[in-house]
């Protein structure tokens, strides 16, 4: 008999019942709330004289419309903070555990999650957003759902889901230094495209993953519903174990080793068959530049960019560069580093260590680094890389979404040119007319410092 | 949840690929606390030539004159039909809440991101998916004529105009039964609480750990 894959055992673990039909009932163990989707869901809750399940199994914080400055003034935006603070009551009026913004915990609820040990190896984890893809590093089943589902989860602690198929991306080799993960998921993305993995849930597997940190592997699981998957995962090993370990939420004691004996069994049986393999090679993956309007749109930093082809035409024109150039020929305006995406402590050092000792070219009008949470900032003032950002010329920020998606005041001005460690480079994405090129966090820092892209690897 | 059977109405063409949530409606609207209200920021950015910020009075606002819902042959759409990975980016349920706001009752797409996909379900909104050919097909009919109408005939899961087109679509049974019964999702799940209960308790037994509840 086939094996199973990780994602049919996290699955099978979770199954409450199934259909004649082929939908299933699953169950969630985990679920993290944010301001912008659960409004309504508590409405919807409020409006059915329904009550959550079990509303311990939440975790909620703020963080798309949170203000990355001044924030002792309050939020100055007042439909942005009547929206945190509906948050905030209805965490209240429901008992939904909340960490509220001036809490040295809150931040990008993706990278609390983890921090907390909120998120754990094996569970079930739904957020209503599209990047709880992130939390798939762990081992654990995540996926973003809509305010309906929201609701859903609140009041059942289930969800009626179909199964996704089984795909593999196995990335052998090794990466060359200052090669990221981000360059190779910006890569696997290029060669699948955006709507590659739809209808699959991606397992990330081969030496370039294994040898990755935790945090690394959080960046490339981030960005699977870049590739259309609403669910990447990667095997529980022992840096998951050792990742776990001490986390505020994790299991202690008995539990613990209950729980580190469970997660032992989380991977792939070797028996296993999947739907789609993909196979690359680490070596062969170069830093990346997204110059399109779709994640997929990328290339590798010394390609020119590619030529008009009507379905080019609408990309080349809103990004205001043209056919079989260089990326490098284009000065930037704007440097965000941050995101769930690439706002960990080890992003920040990452980038720290190509900004030390230098400025800021005189031509980039704001370069800035948004912490991914409170503790995220913290430890990074404690090993003294705000000072790194702040002497080069970089603004350093309070944890939240920020200019990744622009709904707080961080956002480009139309025909601004950001380099910008998010994930999604769509028109207006980061700000009307806004121009966003995505790549890791050297590749941004390297940016800042010459005022255009260049490869990072030459100037180190 | 209204329950749907036919749609009939005129059929929008929005020719492109791609097309993701913050296109739909873009993240300043996202701030609301409701879930009503949005269809006047449907496709904001492409609709209306200036930038649009919540509590803007829509009906003053300069119009962008080419784009499809601005032309007269299609106020009063119902359809809208556009190509491939429509609803894909963020999870956001604004989405098909603007879509079904602005009037829209049906999508016909060569495919959908999944999260959109889904959240259309919940909403009345039928998101039907079609070969690259039809979806062809319909655009070049689109183009020919002033605008075309079509019903959909969820039951029959059938597609048809007055003319000669008529083709079957796909349809996942659960969802379309939620449809044609106006039913409550939550609703339903909740008849299986015994069967989450005895799921529970043996979760529990299992993973012990996953039921330390969560205090800040
Ligand atoms: S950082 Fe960006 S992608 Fe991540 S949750 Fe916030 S808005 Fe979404």
């Amino acid at each position: 008999m086939a094996g199973k894959t990780l994602y049919d055992k996290l699955w099978d673990a979770h199954l409450v019942r199934s259909d004649e039909n082929g939908s299933d009932l699953l169950y969630i163990d985990r679920q993290l709330i944010h301001e912008v989707t659960s409004p309504q869901a508590f409405a919807g809750l409020r409006m059915n004289h329904r009550l959550p399940r079990r509303a311990g199994a939440n975790l909620a914080v703020a963080d798309h419309n949170i203000p990355t400055k001044d924030r002792e003034k309050g939020i100055e935006d007042p439909v942005s903070a009547l929206q945190i603070q509906t948050l905030g009551d209805n965490c209240d009026e429901f008992k939904i555990p909340y960490i509220p913004m001036e809490d040295a915990r809150q931040g990008i609820v993706h990278v609390v999650g983890p921090e907390q040990g909120a998120t754990l190896p094996g569970m079930t984890i739904v957020c209503g957003d599209s990047h709880t893809a992130t939390h798939g590093a762990l081992g654990a089943l995540a996926f973003g759902i809509g305010t309906s589902e929201v609701e859903h989860v609140l009041a059942t602690q289930c969800l009626v889901q179909k199964k996704m198929k089984n795909m593999l991306i196995q990335v052998d080799g090794k990466l060359e230094k200052w090669v990221t993960a981000k360059d190779v998921v910006l890569t696997i993305i290029a060669k699948i495209g955006t709507a590659g993995g739809t209808g699959y849930t991606i397992e990330f597997a081969g030496q370039v993953i294994s040898a990755m940190s935790i945090e690394e592997r959080m960046t490339v699981c981030n960005m699977a519903i870049e590739a259309g998957a609403r669910a990447g995962l990667i095997a529980v090993d022992q840096k998951t174990i050792d990742y776990m370990k001490d986390k505020p939420f994790a299991p202690k004691n008995e539990d613990w080793k209950l729980a580190e004996s469970y997660w032992n069994t989380l991977t792939s049986d070797t028996s296993a068959s999947f739907d789609k393999k993909i196979i690359l090679n680490g070596s062969d993956i170069q830093p990346q530049v997204t110059w399109g309007t779709s994640p997929e749109l990328s290339l590798n930093i010394h390609d020119k960019i590619p030529r008009k082809n009507p379905e080019y035409l609408n990309a080349l024109t809103y990004m205001g560069l043209n056919e079989s150039t260089s990326i490098s020929d284009y000065l930037l305006d704007k440097i965000f580093i941050g995101s769930c995406t690439n706002s960990r402590i080890e992003d920040l050092r990452d980038a720290a260590q190509i900004v030390k000792g230098k400025k800021v070219a005189s031509t980039i009008k704001l370069a800035m680094v948004v912490p991914g949470s409170g503790l995220v900032k913290k430890q990074a003032e404690a090993e003294g890389l705000d000072r790194v950002f702040k002497d080069a010329g970089f603004e350093w920020r309070d944890p939240g979404c920020s200019m990744c998606l622009a709904m707080n005041a961080d956002r480009l001005a139309p025909g601004e040119r950001c380099a910008s460690t998010s994930n999604r480079n769509f028109e207006g994405r980061q700000g009307q007319g806004g121009r966003t090129h995505l790549v890791s966090p050297v590749m941004a820092a390297a940016a800042a410092i010459n005022g255009y892209f260049v490869d990072v690897r030459e100037i180190v | 949840m209204k329950k749907v059977s036919i749609i009939n109405g005129i059929v929008a063409p929005l020719d492109r690929s791609n097309v993701d949530t913050d296109a739909i409606i873009p993240k300043q609207f996202l701030k609301s606390i409701k879930r009503s209200g949005f269809g006047p920021n449907l496709f904001d950015e492409w609709r209306y030539l200036d930038h649009g910020e919540p509590g803007m009075d829509c009906s003053n606002r300069p119009l962008n004159k080419d784009f499809v819902l601005n032309q007269k042959q299609f106020e009063n759409t119902k359809i809208l039909l556009t190509r491939s990975n429509f609803g894909c980016g963020s999870s956001r349920e604004h989405a098909p809440w603007a879509i079904v706001d602005y009037g829209f009752r049906a999508i016909l797409a060569s495919s959908y991101a999944d999260i959109f996909y889904n959240n259309c379900f919940k909403n009345g909104l039928l998101p039907i998916i079609l070969s690259e050919e039809i979806i062809e097909e319909l655009f070049t009919l689109s183009s020919d004529q002033l605008s075309i109408s079509l019903e959909i005939d969820l039951e029959k899961q059938i597609i048809q105009d007055s003319n000669n087109f008529k083709i079957s679509f796909e349809i996942d049974s659960y969802r379309k039964y939620c449809l044609v019964n106006g039913l409550d999702e939550i609703g339903q799940t909740l008849k299986y609480e015994s069967a989450i209960s005895i799921f529970e308790s043996s979760h529990k037994e299992k993973y012990p750990w996953l039921f330390k509840e969560i205090k800040i």
